[in-house]
């Protein structure tokens, strides 16, 4: 374990007493918090602990309601983020501030005072990217970039300002395991040069791994500070969720039942100029298994699960077979009525209508499972339905009558998981089950998912948490520019490889994997 | 054939198009900072009575340009307020504009119904002019005409290679993440939409003040809408637009000329008029139907409100 950077005792930003009050919610209440020069220090704390809104303020994005904030021991009102940069503070965000239709260069240019010339700057960029390890070519255009370039742009647009503070927003939720390091890398070779790291993250392993100190947020409020290394994860789970981390039992798979999902040859080009061309993707689940999807955003997810849903039926009805049954030409209600469920990753405009009722959310999947007499509603039923899945499922609301979008993420999967699952689905399809969910209830939803499917129901589950995949899944699979890899016993492989598959290379030999340790 | 009639039809042209080219380059401005302004056709309404009208008791056609120029910049500030400061709806709050400015044009300019402007003399480029066929046209035109060039040139030259111009692309692609690094959006929008209020007023001035020149109800005739459906179909490219708009010039003289000479086609005219709208839509359909360009050039967040965070 590192400990900060010679010098480190000089206080470079320092928060008294912030707080952050929005109509519907206190988003941050008395928090205080001190970054060292050359510290990295970790911001931990669940989806809507206020982490975010925290370096808004930093970042001057937004303005705190109370309290003071120190810039090398001196007050200051942040006013915009061209001051913030001004003073010394950059921001990486979570969902990039970068524009599309702009290239490299003209991004990094939007970010810098002046005018400066694109070509010098293209020399900076290149000059910067080699020195900490971020290879990047400035003249291309961002869209066509995959989601790990898009934050080395942004880190490189913070760097080539000379920060003294970089505030990481959730950085390492779109990177495969292995970019992971190479940013741990240059983030500590930055912090190594006296620059300090503000870390936002929920994931407990990564902060033991890279950072300092540790400061932690629940409901908008400090909890405790502390040093990641003299921790347990499940002393700082603790902390950050009040009770202790819940894991999911996975028993071993019993035996395999007949196939329910299988995808012949499925090749489709996207509709989309920037989307993904899906290629001969061939897979299969049987009854009784989970399948898991892994692979970085954008290398042919979204495409994938248009297909499988049936939002955007295929010309070949032989690439997909459902239950026995040629499905690729099908709208989703004959999916559905073929024994698919399908749980998208939009929870709110896809999943649930938002200012509709729970009621009658259930409704629009559940129409066939004899909620309809003679065309009619039948209120009372599947008012009942809504009931049974708000209890079974846990889910925290005010009531069946109650809209979609009053509820938090977590719970609103819940209640949609649940509905699917209350149909009894002979398959199941999910994207990114806890995407943006709280810890506990990612873990109630998991188990949820492994008990279904040793209930004899067939899953393939599609996600961007690899962590999560090796919780649940079976068998695991990587899909990787629109081609879908073999998939692998989970006790046959590890995150290593599975993340060299990430970037498309499961063609490669064996040793090449060992090699990589 | 002869030369002189090509000649005549190639000058007829390019005076048809330069109202458009103003109008139309003021608009991509606006729509490239993602506000969707349809009220056009009210602000070239007011811009050509205001031009008529300034131009009549002055005798100066400059300070009718200029006047025609104010009127569209407060029409198009009236629909910023609305649109930017209020967040009220970009299309019905455009369609209202439009409405409004037709209607009021029309009643400031009653009195204004039975007179003419003296036409303004063109300017002839030495030694250009002379070039056989494409000289007189080119070369022999009203200062208008030479200025709607110098504007695409400035408009490409700021769009493409300034740093204000980087800018207003990239709030028209996101306008939170132009916020999020610290750009003031809404100033820029408002600016942006003003800009294109006051092209449209100039176009609106060069129509009563030099193409035709005089004052009547409903003398715009589309040409707003029209504009507007260019920028969309030229995919937000202004080499487009002026293509665009040159073709839409073009084939309004060959009809006008069809439909004089008789050339012994029995055509209804309703047809023949409606024909440069029909050809331009036709033709910028055809050249916009790849989706890549379209995604590339296309603003993002246009039509769509944004109010900064706190």
């Amino acid at each position: 374990m590192t400990t900060a950077a010679d010098g480190g005792d000089e206080l470079r930003l320092e928060l008294n007493g912030i707080t952050k009050i929005y109509p519907s919610v206190i988003a941050n209440e008395d928090v205080s918090l001190a970054v060292k020069r050359g510290e990295i220090h970790a911001v931990l704390g669940e989806n809507g602990a206020g982490k975010s809104t925290l370096m808004k303020m930093i970042y001057g994005v937004a303005k705190p309601d109370a309290g003071e904030m120190k810039w090398e021991g001196e007050v200051v009102h942040v006013e915009n983020p061209a001051h913030a940069r001004s003073l010394g503070i950059g921001m990486v965000f979570q969902h990039f501030s970068l524009f599309e239709t702009l290239n490299v260069v003209e991004n990094v240019a939007l970010a810098l005072p002046g005018n400066p010339d694109l070509n010098k700057l293209a020399e900076q960029i290149t000059e910067v990217s080699n020195r900490y390890g971020l290879p990047v070519d400035p003249q291309r255009l961002v869209h066509a970039l995959s989601v790990g370039e898009r934050q080395r742009v942004e880190i490189i647009r913070c760097l080539l300002q000379n920060p003294k503070l970089l505030i990481m927003d959730e950085p390492t939720s779109v990177l495969t395991p292995q970019a992971v390091r190479k940013l741990f890398d240059t983030l500590r070779q930055l912090a190594a040069e006296g620059c300090s790291i503000l870390y936002i993250s929920h994931k407990l392993d990564e902060i033991q791994e890279l950072c300092h100190v540790a400061t932690v947020l629940r409901d908008g409020k400090v909890t405790g500070d502390c040093i990641p290394a003299e921790e347990t994860p499940k002393s700082m789970a603790s902390l950050m969720i009040g009770k202790e981390l819940p894991v999911p039992e996975h028993s071993v798979p019993g035996e395999l039942g007949e196939v329910r999902l299988q995808l012949n040859r499925l090749s489709r080009v996207s509709d989309d100029p920037f989307g993904t061309d899906l290629q001969d993707i061939e897979l299969e689940v049987r009854s009784g298994e989970i399948l898991g999807i892994a692979g970085v955003s954008g290398n042919g997810q979204q495409e994938l699960l248009y297909a499988l849903s049936g939002e955007e039926p295929l010309n070949d009805a032989d690439a997909i077979v459902i239950c026995g049954k040629s499905s690729g030409r099908d709208q989703p209600d004959r999916r559905r009525s073929n024994g698919m469920g399908f749980v998208p990753e939009e929870r709110l405009g896809r999943g649930a209508v938002p200012r509709m009722s729970l009621t009658e959310n259930a409704l629009l999947t559940a129409h066939q499972a004899g909620m309809l007499k003679h065309g009619m509603i039948q209120f009372d039923k599947i008012a009942a339905f809504a009931r049974k899945c708000i209890a079974d499922f846990n889910v925290k609301c005010g009531g069946e009558e109650h809209a979609a979008n009053s509820l938090s993420g977590g719970n609103l999967q819940k209640f949609i998981m649940g509905r699917e699952i209350l149909l009894a689905p002979k398959l199941l399809v999910v994207a990114q089950p806890t995407w943006g969910v709280d810890v506990g209830a990612a873990a109630f939803i998991r188990q949820e998912l492994i008990d279904l499917r040793s209930g004899g129901a067939a899953i393939l589950v599609i996600s961007e948490e690899l962590e999560e995949l090796f919780e649940i899944s079976d068998r695991i699979a990587v899909i990787a520019e629109g081609r879908l890899s073999p998939a692998k016993q989970l006790a046959d492989t590890n995150i290593d490889e599975i993340g060299v598959w990430m970037s498309g290379m499961w063609e490669q030999p064996a040793a090449g994997v060992a090699a990589h340790d | 054939m002869d030369a002189s009639i090509l000649s005549s039809i190639l000058f007829a042209t390019i005076v048809a198009g330069t109202p458009l080219i103003i109008v139309a380059l003021g608009q991509l401005i606006a729509e490239k900072s993602g506000v969707l302004n349809l009220g056009a056709e009210g602000m070239m309404a007011m811009g050509a009575i205001a031009g008529f009208a300034i131009t009549l008791h002055t005798g100066s056609p400059w300070l009718g340009v200029l006047a025609g120029m104010a009127a569209g910049a407060l029409m198009a500030s009236l629909f910023a307020i609305v649109v930017l400061t209020l967040m009220g709806n970009q299309v019905a709050s455009g369609l209202a504009l439009s409405i409004l400015g037709v209607g009021l044009s029309a009643f400031i300019g009653k009195p204004y119904e039975s007179e003419i402007l003296p036409t303004v003399g063109a300017i002839r480029v030495p030694l250009l002019a002379d070039i056989p066929i494409i000289g007189e046209p080119l070369f022999n035109q009203q200062a208008l005409v030479y200025l709607s060039w110098v504007l695409f040139g400035t408009i490409v030259w700021f769009l493409y290679r300034s740093r204000p111009g980087l800018v207003l692309r990239a709030v028209g692609e996101s306008p939170s993440s132009a916020h999020s690094i610290g750009y003031p959006v809404i100033r820029i929008r408002y600016l942006a939409t003003i800009f294109g209020g006051a092209m449209a007023g100039v176009g609106g001035a060069f129509l009563s003040v030099f193409y035709t020149p005089l004052w009547v109800e409903g003398m715009v005739a589309g040409r707003g809408w029209i504009a507007i459906a260019l920028v969309v179909f030229a995919t937000w490219r202004p080499f487009r637009v002026m293509v665009g708009a040159y073709l839409f010039g073009g084939v309004m003289v060959v009809q006008l000329f069809v439909q004089g000479s008789g050339l012994g086609i029995n055509i209804p005219s309703q047809f023949l008029s409606a024909l440069p709208y029909l050809a331009t839509i036709i033709v910028l359909v055809i050249i916009s139907r790849d989706q890549n360009t379209v995604r590339l050039n296309a603003p993002v967040s246009l039509g769509q409100p944004y109010r900064p965070e706190a």
